[in-house]
């Protein structure tokens, strides 16, 4: 029976690699984010973020070292969980992908990240802000947006600064992203005189925030920061606002995303949150960014924009060693200054994003809009 | 002599199962004959519980979770703890053993699906305390897991060493630990004890009649389940490097629940069986994707989607073609054949059989 | 106090969301002594075939509360479809298997929708749009909304119909029946299938009108929000003693009370050492408590050592 299954396997592998080998030589580069579960809608838009680029590339003819190259981009699915990140990192260094755009998690990409530095291969995560995942000794783990103290830092000097806050209300959604985020925003507004007056949690599947919103009801705190993903974001603001709590509402990247304000409906008004890297409309290459993508797989979520800088950094990388080795590219990625729609990518010691610019985001009429 | 030669092919089948897993397949492939090693010991615990004493667990990675926390604190830079291998994993054994204990005590009373219901309240309380006891002291490292975790290493050789690469020194190791745990597993079902489970399973009360300590039998049931359990843990956080809280989700705790009934509840081989093929499986629908493009030249449907979905099917498939698992035990086969006149004196509720 | 009040009402409607979907688990169990895992999914295609028939509406011009009417008559049908499928496929040729077998089918089926639904409608979370008027109304200085007083009369509602359905009508009779005994009633002219088909069908219907109250409430849908909440209206449906209508009303208000009061007070409660992080833990450690001393449940019958 498994022995059946397993040749079947092999049968179709062998039909899908011949016609695969057809056209020419290929720079394989893979890309994983969780594509079923809570995160999909998230993970499937990282995905169609490397898909553009490399289609761009494939259509404008990529040349390497002066060979020509066609891009071919293997999608995995690590459904978010840590032990099939580390399956599904295998499958890819088994086909022998020459970079990695990914993990979307921070919990994902930690333990895939060993396996990549294994095999040498280089691994830039656009969306992972876990501080721990580039500072575990890794020359191949890299990430191009700011981590969660970078962020949490930036966030604090706005709500203190611009926003004025004294006390504040933080709520976090228990994972890793959420925590991070939170943790390192409650350090800082706390270094800036600020007031913490409640601290709540939810989960990254809830749905009702009632009873942890009333009890901030009665701290009665200036500004409510929520630490999670649009999906818990969106409808909490909206039990917010129905509770009759007027005071700020300020989230992270993970609530920057249409979907919040889809889910938020009128309620979103008003609602600030980061993302890091510059706006969109104010880089060179952005609208014209978001129309081509807006063609291809309409509405941008969140981290495509990323995904896609990742991925033209890394083939930049390669163009620049004129090679796909990863170990002869890999010391040209480390040094590399790489103009993307997000901002110029360059990397840090670690590996993390250097000078990492955060921009805030202010929902108006229905739109989110950069704040200058 | 027949027997014997055969037992030796047998070995010398699993010992070459993984440089032919990785001439054919990959390496890929041998990772995942690795977890599928972990699971099988896994599943092996929790039929202790469900398939030998009869007691529904729907928390039981919770011990799974103990054991590898356990090894992830005493090895790794978290606590500066650096423990040899040898004696965490029989440390992670007995202190999920004796959580099996705490969560057998309060519940000896219950039966069904309300010792269901509190044994996945259990399992779900361990991972919110993993969760969440990173504040006011950073004990679990919370929901960023910790990181950097010791391999496992025998003398001076780490298992991680790239010679022979990591995948296959795991193997070897995961093969032997399997082997033992699955040896104790049918030391155990033929022994007094494991008879007396049994005859708690089928009748309690004739059981207790009979002069068997139920109480004692179902918390040396909850703890022989959870110690194999903790054991398999500090394997995993070894083999990882990183532990998290997400990998201990209730859907960790069904898909061992689904392997053995799957493989055949109560039947060491074919529990054994449930954990590889259940492990195997959703692997190998990731070519659902490729296998589109070779038979129709493009991808029709969402590949990523189409392979959960075929995992479900499969599912219901397998059990409306065999009720009693793909390999169930002689005794229980002719049970079920037996059912036109055993069962219907059984029944009470339509779907209520407790067999 | 007026926090405190709030607290309760969070809780209430809560509980409410809990027993609507409790019932569902409840009323099947209660026949078959099945824990119908997909009925959490089938709760979430509820939901789904409700908001596709009021976006096909949205346009039309029809009052909100109308819309959000048709849009529930068109899902029950569809719930009571599925559930019927799903008996008839995956638990009755299981009847006489060993019972652990209908669990993994059941398993099975619940992927099998949840995969089903995301090819349909998509990896995005679904915006349901403000269909009910939005007024809420100060009850002793806490407030509550126009949609959270429908839940807790529809569930009550629901609930009150249930049990007039079991208790006193010929249907629930022989839901009873076979519930007791399937075989004697089999004798007695009973057709045992199709009071099973029944009982599915009805427990869909339920669902489906859970389904819409759920997301019109949260104003959100998406492809795997029947898992949760399956489970928290089976903890609820536990609690109050699986297999007594009554007891899923009690168990859900208990466990909505529980868990706001809980995410509320516990940091107080525990002088800070713990917050809203444990509301769960909480709510287990209740249950865990709770069934130590009744262990079938608050209303749940004593069951006999024997059958």
């Amino acid at each position: 029976m498994k022995r059946q299954f397993l040749v079947a396997i092999l049968a179709v592998l062998m039909t899908g690699c011949a016609k695969h080998e057809a056209s020419g030589p290929v720079v394989k580069i893979g890309s994983v984010a969780p594509l079923t579960g809570p995160q999909s809608h998230l993970g499937k838009d990282n995905d169609n973020g490397v898909r553009l680029a490399a289609e761009e590339m494939n259509a404008e003819g990529l040349t390497i070292g002066g060979k020509n190259y066609t891009v071919e981009v293997e999608s995995e699915d690590d459904q978010a969980d840590p032990r099939t990140a580390t399956i599904v990192a295998q499958k890819l260094v088994d086909e022998g992908v020459k970079g990695v755009i990914g993990h979307f998690n921070s919990g994902t990409s930690i333990p895939a990240s060993k396996i990549y530095s294994d095999a040498g291969i280089p691994q830039i995560s656009p969306s992972a802000t876990a501080t721990a995942y580039t500072h575990q000794g890794f020359k191949t783990a890299f990430r191009v947006v700011t981590n969660d103290s970078q962020q949490g830092d930036a966030l604090a000097k706005f709500a203190i600064g611009n926003l004025h806050a004294k006390s504040i209300a933080i709520i976090d959604d228990r994972t890793a992203y959420g925590q991070g985020i939170a943790d390192g925003f409650a350090k800082d507004v706390k270094a800036l005189g600020a007031d913490v007056v409640a601290r709540e949690y939810t989960s990254d599947h809830a749905t009702d925030f009632t009873a942890i919103l009333t009890s901030i009801k009665g701290k009665n705190p200036d500004l409510v920061f929520y630490g999670g993903m649009d999906a818990q974001a969106g409808p909490m603001i909206k039990q917010l606002r129905n509770l009759g709590m007027k005071m700020i509402f300020l989230g992270a990247d993970g609530s920057k995303s249409p979907e919040f304000i889809k889910l938020a409906g009128p309620s979103a008004e008003g609602a600030y949150a980061s993302a890091p890297g510059m706006p969109l409309s104010k880089m060179p290459g952005g609208p014209d960014f978001v129309r081509r993508f807006g063609e291809k797989y309409g509405r941008i979520q969140l981290y495509s924009p990323y995904s896609y800088d990742a991925t033209m950094t890394l083939v930049d990388a390669m163009k620049q060693a004129g090679s796909i080795d990863p170990a002869k590219y890999l010391p040209f990625l480390a040094k590399i200054r790489h103009e993307g729609v997000t901002g110029t990518i360059s990397f840090d010691k670690n590996g993390d994003i250097m000078h990492g610019a955060v921009t805030l985001f202010q929902v108006k009429g229905g739109n989110w809009m950069a704040i200058p | 002599m027949k027997q014997r030669l055969k037992w030796a092919f047998f070995v010398l089948a699993l010992v070459l199962l993984p440089f032919i897993t990785d001439f054919a397949l990959g390496k890929t492939w041998v990772r995942i004959l690795d977890f599928a090693l972990l699971y099988a010991m896994l599943a092996l615990g929790l039929n202790i519980v469900v398939g030998f004493a009869g007691l529904l667990d729907l928390g039981y990675i919770a011990f799974f979770a103990v054991g590898a926390y356990l090894y992830a604190l005493l090895a790794s830079p978290h606590f500066g703890f650096h423990l040899p291998f040898w004696l965490l994993l029989p440390m992670g054994a007995f202190a999920a053993g004796i959580f099996g204990m705490l969560l057998g005590a309060p519940t000896l009373r219950l039966r069904g699906d309300y010792l269901a219901i509190v044994t996945l309240g259990f399992g779900e309380i361990i991972r919110i305390f993993l969760n969440n006891l990173d504040a006011p002291y950073n004990i679990t490292g919370g929901p960023q897991g910790l990181d950097l975790i010791d391999p496992i290493k025998i003398g001076d050789f780490s298992l991680n060493h790239p010679l022979g690469h990591a995948v296959f020194n795991y193997y070897f190791l995961f093969l032997i630990l399997a082997a033992a745990v699955a040896f104790v597993s049918i030391r155990l079902q033929h022994s007094r004890i494991g008879r007396a489970w049994v005859a708690i399973r089928e009748d309690e009360i004739a059981a207790e009649a009979m002069g068997i300590n139920t109480r004692n039998v179902k918390l040396l049931a909850f703890a022989m389940g959870a110690s194999f359990g903790g054991l398999s843990g500090g394997l995993f956080a070894g083999f990882e490097g990183f532990v998290s809280p997400e990998s201990f989700n209730l859907n960790e705790s069904i898909m061992i629940l689904c392997m053995v009934v799957l493989g055949g509840m109560g039947h060491v081989r074919g529990v054994i069986f449930g954990a590889i093929l259940l492990s195997v499986l959703p692997e190998a629908l990731r070519y659902v994707g490729p296998l589109e493009e070779s038979l129709f030249g493009r991808v029709i449907v969402d590949a990523a989607s189409l392979r959960m979905l075929l995992f479900g099917l499969a599912l219901i498939l397998v059990m409306l073609l065999r009720p009693a698992g793909l390999w169930p035990s002689g005794t229980r086969r002719r049970e079920l054949a037996a059912h036109g006149e055993t069962a219907r004196h059984e029944n009470t509720n339509v779907y209520d059989a407790s067999r | 106090m007026e926090i405190f009040l709030q607290q309760l009402v969070n809780g209430v409607v809560l509980g409410s969301i809990y027993a609507l979907v409790a019932l569902g688990y409840t009323l099947v169990y209660g026949i078959m002594g099945l824990i119908n895992f997909a009925h959490g999914d089938v709760v979430m295609l509820g939901a789904m075939v409700t908001l596709a028939v009021v976006h096909l509406l949205s346009g039309s011009g029809l009052p909100g509360p109308m819309v959000a009417a048709i849009g529930v008559l068109a899902a029950i049908p569809a719930c009571m479809m599925t559930g019927f499928l799903i008996e008839r496929i995956a638990y009755r040729p299981l009847r006489s298997a060993p019972r652990l077998a209908p669990l993994i089918t059941a398993i099975g089926v619940s992927m099998l929708l949840q995969n089903l639904a995301m090819m349909v409608w998509g990896r995005e979370y679904l915006s349901f749009p403000q269909l009910l008027p939005a007024a809420t109304y100060p009850i002793g200085g806490a407030s509550i909304s126009f949609i959270q007083i429908i839940i807790i009369v529809s569930s009550s509602l629901m609930m009150a119909g249930l049990s007039y359905l079991v208790k006193k009508t010929r249907l629930g009779n022989a839901m009873r029946a076979t519930s007791q005994n399937p075989e004697v009633s089999a004798l007695l002219g009973v057709n045992v299938n199709s009071i099973i088909s029944v009982t599915f069908i009805i427990g869909s219907a339920l669902a489906a009108v859970a389904g819409m109250m759920v997301s019109a409430y949260y104003g959100i849908a998406h492809y795997d929000m029947g898992f949760i909440l399956g489970l928290k209206a089976f903890t609820a449906a536990v609690l109050g003693g699986i297999g007594n209508i009554e007891g899923a009303m009690v168990g859900g208000l208990l466990l909505g009370v529980i868990e706001s009061m809980g995410a509320g007070y516990l940091g107080t409660l525990t002088g800070g050492a713990m917050g809203s992080n444990y509301q769960d833990v909480f709510a287990f450690f209740v249950l865990i408590v709770v069934l130590i001393f009744r262990p079938s449940g608050l209303l749940g019958e004593r069951i006999g050592e024997r059958p």
